[in-house]
């Protein structure tokens, strides 16, 4: 039973890590049906600018919470930045072109964004600062869930819980849920339609930095190419929990993590991926528009 | 007005494209393969400082028998689907022999393109065993002991030196990573005296390793051995210490970088790995060493030395053979014995070199210490 729990807790960390991810994914299909293959390398990017600010700040030698504080500020001031820049360049022109074609411009960004971060910073890995230190209240349960899964567990239920409340009682919401339903209507109505979806590449891209911070100090290093990895696994989420919806996102991080860490323990870490898109697969057989996705109704 | 500029420059490129060629044919054309970037470009910078220099030294003395060595630098990345393209460019640019390349995945998969060009290749660090013993590829020599001799000192030190009776063995599902397990795991089973409790391979990359960590512990293993490179192994190692698990973690030369130290930090203290042994009292490697800090400013990183050996026993080889034919090459270098800093060497009929070893290090405060 213990080893049931620790594997379970396992499993959590590695769900969160995936939803924190998968939001922004399923935030931006959600809006304008897209597929921002770049949303990984936003990750990475606010992973690397909280590096930076940690390390000059542990300098400086300020307390450990203003460093996180200050680190994921930064982290999520600069990647919304590179978010709403990569949204204005390189979807933007592509708004009335076929869907394909915004789909390579998202690939080519992502790649183009990797290699940048390769030459501008370098090709090894870094070591992460712990900005999670452990709590002394956690010790006891410390082999079975650190302090740092903790965190990452906690912050993906509050950004859950904060983004369902923001999109359905906000007037940002409502615009945002006007605007994937019906583009040119929600124009007519007078929303600014450019704007909201800037919006949502601005709050996506934050949320995806926090995480790249919270995540980098989990697993302690980072490197150029984390973003893709993690993003893949994250995309698979989305779509396993039904892309589109917020807490789909969320379950299916959960599903998809429980589902590599029960197989991981039970069966073999040989098997891990097998599993998981196994699982994948049979979802989408059953409930193609995935655990918690609506099917869409055609437009007449 | 400026078309006809370009024009005018493209012709001259085209001249000067055209006039290598015959420059380049009284030269002795040396391959470099590796990683030159990436994520494992650590391990194959060096071998392109031990070649530069080299080369330099064998120039200025002359040459091999009046010609000079020319270098070419090709990188490869560590990945097989690159190093085929890098081996195509490199024969079509005429090359003779090839130090590289540094991955073991990489140089199999160039393996079979250099053999059909008769070219011989000789590796500083890829250390998979089927690239010898298979006798699939007699245009290929290392400078390294293979996989097998690594597991064989890692499988020795864990039931002899640390005496343990329970082991659990971990890959990373690489060619090189698990050909290194299966060895471990085939030699534990075979002694007798230790289980394996656990074998299992893991995703590299993943961003969470704490289930497999859940699982060690279950298995009640007494130590790690860990077949694969630094990433992974610190990743892995961070999530055994964090979840309070001090299981002992031993592991081979992909972890024995100065990098892993770096990422995982305090982690990383105790952590034993098998490197090459260390040769930094003999003569040669000491001057090899020196001329590198002279030339680049810094100290020399992994296979500098085995790297340094491979670029003099092949240019020796081709001195002594007098030709660069493959079969000429062969035969010097199977029957000259030649100072290197790794020691004096000669090949054996499969590519493997007699006299090169491993010896197991320990991390202590935050250094490779070798384990006497």
């Amino acid at each position: 039973m213990e080893y049931f729990i620790e594997l379970f807790f396992s499993g959590l960390t590695r769900g969160a890590i995936y939803a924190l991810i998968a939001l922004g994914y399923t935030m931006v299909y959600g809006i304008i049906g897209l597929i921002n293959f770049a949303h990984g390398e936003i990750y990475m990017i606010g992973a690397f600018t909280s590096f930076v600010v940690a390390t000059v700040l542990s300098i400086y030698g300020f307390p450990l919470l203003s460093i996180i504080l200050l680190a994921g500020l930064a982290a999520a001031v600069w990647s919304a930045s590179y978010g709403y820049t990569v949204e204005k360049i390189a979807y933007r022109p592509l708004r009335h072109a076929p869907r394909l074609s915004a789909l390579i411009s998202a690939i080519g960004m992502s790649i183009f964004l990797q290699n940048y971060v390769l030459l501008a910073q370098s090709p090894d890995f870094q070591p992460f600062p712990e900005l999670i230190p452990d709590f002394e209240f956690m010790e006891p349960f410390a082999h079975v869930v650190g302090s740092s899964d903790v965190v990452i567990l906690l912050t993906t239920a509050l950004v859950m819980v904060g983004l369902t409340l923001l999109i359905k009682f906000s007037r940002l919401g409502k615009a945002m849920r006007a605007t994937a339903q019906d583009r040119t209507m929600a124009m007519l109505v007078g929303i600014d339609v450019n704007k909201i979806i800037s919006m949502t590449f601005i709050i996506g891209s934050s949320l995806a930095a926090i995480g790249g911070m919270l995540i980098a100090s989990h697993i302690g290093q980072i490197n150029f190419f984390i973003g893709f990895i993690a993003g893949i696994k994250a995309f698979t989420a989305a779509v396993l929990g039904g892309i589109g919806s917020i807490p789909g996102a969320v379950l299916g991080g959960f599903v998809l993590g429980l589902t590599e860490s029960f197989a991981t323990g039970y069966v073999s870490s040989d098997y891990e991926d097998v599993f998981a898109f196994s699982l994948l697969v049979l979802i989408l057989i059953f409930k193609p528009a995935g655990l918690l996705g609506r099917e869409a109704a055609e437009k007449v | 007005m400026k078309k006809r500029v370009l024009q005018k420059l493209a012709a001259g490129a085209l001249c000067l494209g055209l006039a290598a060629p015959t420059f380049a044919a009284d030269t002795i054309k040396l391959g470099v393969a590796g990683a030159h970037s990436g994520d494992l470009a650590s391990y194959g910078l060096p071998s392109v400082n031990a070649a530069k220099l080299v080369v330099e030294q064998i120039n200025a003395s002359g040459g091999i028998d009046g010609k000079m060595v020319e270098l070419l630098i090709e990188d490869d990345v560590c990945k097989p689907e690159v190093a085929t393209n890098t081996a195509t460019k490199l024969i079509s640019d005429g090359v003779n022999v090839v130090m590289g390349h540094i991955c073991s995945g990489a140089t199999k998969a160039a393996l079979p393109i250099y053999n059909n060009a008769g070219v011989v290749v000789m590796s500083p660090s890829a250390t998979n065993p089927e690239l010898t013993q298979s006798g699939d590829y007699p245009n290929f020599y290392r400078t390294i002991a293979s996989d097998d001799a690594q597991a064989r000192t890692e499988v020795d030190f864990a039931l002899n030196v640390l005496g343990l009776t329970k082991i659990a063995v971990i890959h990373d599902k690489g060619d090189y990573g698990k050909g290194l397990a299966e060895f471990a795991k085939a030699f534990l089973e075979k002694s007798g005296k230790a289980e394996v409790v656990l074998f299992e391979g893991v995703t590299p990359g993943a961003v969470d390793y704490s289930a497999v960590v859940q699982k060690i512990k279950r298995s009640g293993a007494e130590a790690v051995i860990f077949g694969g490179y630094h990433p992974e192994a610190s990743k892995i190692i961070t999530q055994m210490r964090k979840k309070r698990l001090d299981t002992i973690f031993i592991s081979d030369d992909g972890v024995k970088d100065d990098t892993f130290i770096k990422v995982a930090g305090k982690y990383a203290e105790g952590v034993y790995a098998t490197g090459p042994k260390d040769t930094s009292s003999n003569p040669l490697s000491k001057k090899a060493v020196e001329a590198h800090k002279a030339k680049f400013g810094t100290d020399p990183g992994a296979f500098y030395e085995n790297a340094y050996s491979a670029t003099l026993a092949l240019l020796n080889a081709v001195d002594k053979a007098g030709s660069t034919e493959m079969a000429a090459v062969r035969e010097a270098l199977q029957n000259n014995d030649v100072e290197t800093p790794v020691g004096t060497i000669h090949f054996d009929k499969m590519g493997d070199a007699v006299g090169v070893g491993f010896a197991m290090y320990q991390v202590k405060d935050g250094q490779y210490v070798e384990v006497k």
